[in-house]
């Protein structure tokens, strides 16, 4: 299972780092977006694999996961929606200002 | 300011009695910065003299500068120049001394910057901030140092320790960094050169700036160190020289000015060398004759310049080769300007003449030259002497007499009563001064040169006649001289034209300056070319080679940790396949938009389903929540975009980019591998024990977030709510032209069924959202999940309804709400203080409401509430602003299909 999850990682980072790289700055919100996925759930597994039930203070500590990184992803993935919202505005106010949407608000020679 | 005035009176008593008072306020003291003031002899003179004069100064600045003016920023500027300059003579610690230094760069800046409509305003402003700033820095390293060697930033120990300081190998440094800083600022050769620039600024300014502030900083720094700086043999050869250099230059660039207010600005630097020079000559005497001068020289200088002030209103011009014969006219202020400008040649009865008189005396008695030249330092002074006669000469003569004006702007009056009142104050102390010494300022003078020395006075007795002796002599002398070279002046124009046209550092230093920035903006262009491509590229390799090079360091460097490896389920392997799938489709169709958006929701459930596999309810049904919105904000960006990106231009720069993004891939797998396959100690075992007895829930995620780590999410909600205000203000006023081939149609937006069926859902959306508030505490849910649940709700009615059917029926002002939902928030932590307990403790009982079962209240779930609105109002904020938009488009082509109504 370790493997998977590995592999689902390092898929969804390199896909968000090749779209990032992109011109286009829709192409860079969607990158963006896939890279918080996989640093959400990076840090969500520093609890590890092994948990049997969500972690409710109900029976014991035993088998029940780490809060801990929930509680950090938990306000991550909200900001991270700020943040997707903030670069959407300010891509499109770049494509207001300049009329084309690279990101670097030109386009190349 | 009077009323500073009256409290520095207040206080005098305490200080003619010889005491120094000293207020202190902790402020850093792991910096050694404490909010300490002194006010000792030197500070109260200086403090008197800055609230003096800037009390006359803002009545005259009424009557000079225009009604149309804002003259509320010229006060607001000149006061706060004023206190600054106040602090700078009121500190007792040095490190204070230098903000309040800073600060008074600055808004000096400001104000000689106050036409800023005028070109040669802007230069000049900038050219005084750059020298007496960079003197700052320089002083800044000085002082640093001074503080090393003396072991503590306060003046009472750093002046107390003069020769522990003297004698520390780093004493050269030290005075020429200070020397450096206190040069700039007072205008010494050869940084004089912004103090005549900076007559740019209004007169009373420049009349408050060359008198008893700003230049008077640098001086009053070499007072203040005096006991801890001076008396060595470096000191009296960089003081006194320098001082000596700008005295007589000042004083021959003087007599060469047209302009009389240029004429005032060159004989203040020649008066500053002149005090300078004084401090340099390392004899208590000569100190306090230093003293003496800055008085009498704040005194005359200022009003002075009023007075110039005064006829340059009038005249309209200040080229003293029109201005001529202002007796006839302004008979008045041409006495007072007559009685100044004799102060300043040092003319008997006047005050100019007594500091004058103690300079001569200096110049005969001191020894440093005795061996080999005992004539050349009472030779100089008398040459100097010499020169600055001329210049006054010059300006009374000019102005006041030499026939009539040539063809003046306006005919001139007598100023207003008011306006010249000041300058009729000054005067009068002038005269006072003059002719009664020991009475006017025998005490004052007593108790600021005790405090400049910090030791025993020497004894010195303030006359105007001392009799019959040597500098008496040396006095009529420099007058008689001065008469004879000022008749001769126009040979002298002639010479300097002949020789020395171009005598200017200004536009050496506009020169170097050019260069400077133009280097600057080189240098920058090289490494920032302004790409965020390239940026990120550079970003994304460094964090790779320092991520590898990590992993090569750590010695045992297998990938592979002790941990048993968990067997791998169906689902987990569909899971990643689905993901794979979703991933790869987004790169594959990223410039096809809507289809990348549909494949980058894949990856989105599958992220939140993995949640849920692995025991987070909360993630996954925030993870679920944000999906949606993300989705629909990025449909309605759509809007405005083409469907279709452009093709890139090379091929070789994709696959280079996918070389690194698959390495980054490979790393960040490898990483989240060995991790995984690790064991682990965790902190968390804290958290689930003392969930329900501390915090009173079992939903250890969510008391974490409202209460053990409540001040973390108390900033996060502000991030949040900043993003949301960003976003709010980098829209504002944008308007965008949607892309060829958007609909137009309203029908199409929003099918009626859709709309039927959401209208209802709401209010059980909404109860969902408060099941889920409520119980968050104790089982999966919260404020962050309930307040997104409650916008996904209100955003359905906006994508069913359309934005004019939903915000005619939700009235409410996001920006307002996610203000309250912040002051909620912080409120509920500053409420915890009124109980004595730290911020953001919290505390919880158990209600039993009617009907349903009992029930548990807490003080967080007050601040979860506040993260709920901040939630909702952020995503609202977002989504409303974004599909607003659409409703202030500029229109396409007319050509295309018009609007029609269903």
């Amino acid at each position: 299972m370790e493997l998977v999850v590995s592999a689902g990682i390092g898929v969804l980072v390199a896909a968000g780092l090749y779209l990032m790289l992109r011109p286009t700055s829709f192409s860079v919100v969607l990158g963006l977006t896939l890279l918080s996925y996989a640093v959400n759930a990076l840090i969500f597994f520093a609890g590890r694999l092994n948990a049997e039930s969500p972690p409710l203070a109900i029976g014991g500590a035993n088998g029940i996961a780490d809060p801990l990184p929930q509680a950090l992803v938990l306000t991550a993935i909200v900001i991270g929606f700020g943040m997707t919202a903030y670069l959407v505005a300010l891509a499109l106010r770049t494509k207001g200002e300049s009329k084309t949407d690279h990101v670097d608000g030109r386009e190349e020679a | 300011m009077a009323a500073a005035l009256a409290v520095l009176l207040m206080l005098a008593r305490s200080t003619f009695a010889g005491t120094v008072l000293i207020a202190r306020q902790v402020w850093l003291p792991e910096w050694g910065l404490d909010l300490a003031l002194r006010l000792d002899g030197l500070g109260f003179l200086f403090a008197a003299l800055i609230l003096g004069i800037g009390l006359l100064i803002v009545l005259y600045a009424a009557y000079y500068l225009p009604e149309e003016d804002r003259l509320g920023r010229f006060y607001a500027l000149l006061l706060a120049f004023a206190a600054s300059m106040l602090g700078i003579v009121l500190s007792e610690n040095i490190l204070l001394l230098l903000v309040f230094w800073e600060i008074t760069s600055l808004t000096s800046f400001l104000l000689i910057a106050y036409k800023h409509e005028a070109h040669d305003a802007r230069i000049a402003a900038r050219m005084a901030l750059a020298v007496t700033g960079g003197g700052g820095l320089v002083l800044l390293a000085g002082i640093l140092l001074l503080g090393q060697v003396a072991g503590s930033f306060d003046l009472s120990d750093i002046l107390a320790q003069g020769d522990r300081i003297r004698s520390d190998p780093l004493y050269p440094v030290i005075l020429l960094l200070v020397l450096a800083g206190a040069f700039a600022k007072s205008a010494q050769f050869p940084l004089h050169f912004w103090l005549p620039i900076a007559m740019a600024a209004p007169t009373p300014v420049s009349a408050y700036l060359h008198s008893a502030t700003m230049v008077k900083a640098g001086v009053f720094l070499l007072a203040r160190l005096y006991p801890a700086l001076a008396g060595t043999d470096l000191w009296f050869a960089v003081v006194g020289t320098t001082g000596a250099v700008t005295f007589v230059y000042g004083a021959y660039v003087a007599l060469l000015k047209h302009d009389f207010k240029g004429l005032l600005a060159y004989s203040t630097i020649s008066h500053l060398g002149l005090i300078t020079l004084l401090f340099g000559l390392n004899t208590p005497m000569s100190a306090v004759a230093a003293v003496f001068h800055i008085i009498n020289h704040a005194i005359f200088k200022a009003s002075l310049f009023m007075a110039a002030g005064i006829i340059d209103h009038e005249c309209g011009t200040r080229d003293m080769r029109r201005i001529n014969g202002m007796f006839k006219y302004m008979p008045r202020t041409a006495v007072l300007g007559i009685l100044a400008a004799g102060s300043m040649a040092g003319v008997p009865l006047l005050n100019g003449f007594l500091s004058k008189e103690m300079f001569f005396v200096e110049a005969v008695e001191n020894r440093a030259f005795q061996g080999f030249a005992p004539l050349l330092l009472p030779a100089f002074a008398t040459a100097a002497g010499v020169l600055s006669v001329a210049y006054s000469i010059r300006f009374v003569h000019d102005v006041f007499f030499n026939g009539e004006p040539v063809d003046l702007p306006r005919t001139p009056h007598e100023p207003p009563r008011w306006m010249r009142f000041p300058v009729e104050v000054l005067v009068g102390i002038v005269l006072l001064v003059g002719i009664m010494p020991q009475v006017s300022l025998g005490a004052i003078l007593n108790v600021a040169a005790a405090a400049t020395l910090q030791g025993e006075l020497p004894d010195f007795k303030l006359a105007v006649w001392h009799g019959f002796n040597l500098p008496l002599v040396m006095s009529f002398a420099a007058i008689a001289g001065g008469m004879l070279y000022y008749i001769q002046r126009q040979r002298l124009f002639d010479l300097h034209d002949r020789y020395l046209p171009n005598l200017s550092s200004p536009v050496a230093f506009e020169r170097i300056y050019a260069a400077m920035a133009r280097g600057s903006a080189r240098l920058l262009a090289l490494v920032d070319r302004r790409s965020l491509q390239l940026h990120l590229t550079l970003f994304f390799v460094f964090a790779l080679g320092f991520g590898f090079w990590a992993w090569q360091s750590a010695a045992p460097a297998s990938l592979k940790g002790s941990l048993a490896a968990m067997p791998v389920d169906p689902w987990g392997a569909m899971g990643l396949a689905a993901l794979v799938v979703g991933a790869a489709g987004t790169v594959a169709y990223h410039r096809q938009r809507l289809t990348a958006i549909i494949f980058m929701s894949v990856v989105g459930l599958i992220v939140s389903l993995t949640f849920v596999r692995f025991g987070a309810p909360d993630l996954a049904l925030t993870q679920l929540s944000v999906e949606v919105v993300t989705i629909v904000l990025l449909l309605l960006v759509l809007r405005f975009l083409p469907g279709e990106a452009p093709a890139e231009l090379s091929a070789a720069r994709k696959s280079r980019n996918a070389i690194l993004a698959l390495l980054g891939g490979a790393g960040a797998a490898s990483l989240t591998y060995a991790m995984l396959t690790r064991p682990f100690e965790t902190i968390s075992g804290y958290h689930i024990a003392n969930s329900l007895p501390q915090g009173g829930g079992t939903n250890v995620v969510n008391v974490i977030l409202v209460d053990f780590r409540g001040f973390d999410t108390l900033g996060e909600i502000a991030v949040l709510a900043m993003a949301a205000l960003g976003l709010h203000a980098v829209l504002q006023g944008l308007r965008l032209e949607p892309y060829a081939g958007a609909a137009t149609s309203e029908a199409d937006r929003h099918p009626v069924m859709l709309a039927m069926l959401m209208r209802p859902l709401l209010p059980l959306a909404l109860a969902v959202s408060v099941y889920i508030f409520l119980r968050g505490h104790n089982l999966p849910g919260g404020g962050f999940v309930a307040g997104l649940i409650t916008a996904v709700a209100m955003t359905l009615q906006y994508v069913a309804g359309g934005i004019d059917f939903a915000m005619s029926r939700f009235k409410f002002d996001c920006v307002r709400i996610l203000g309250a939902g912040l002051f909620i928030a912080t409120g509920t932590g500053l409420a915890s203080w009124l109980f004595g307990a730290p911020f953001l403790s919290s505390t919880f009982s158990y209600i039993e409401p009617p009907f349903i079962e009992k029930f548990e209240i807490a003080s967080a779930m007050a601040f979860d509430l506040g993260v709920y609105l901040v939630v909702v109002a952020c995503v609202l904020l977002a989504l409303i602003e974004l599909g607003g938009l659409s409703r202030r488009e500029l229109s396409p082509m007319q050509s295309g299909p018009t609007e029609r109504k269903s």
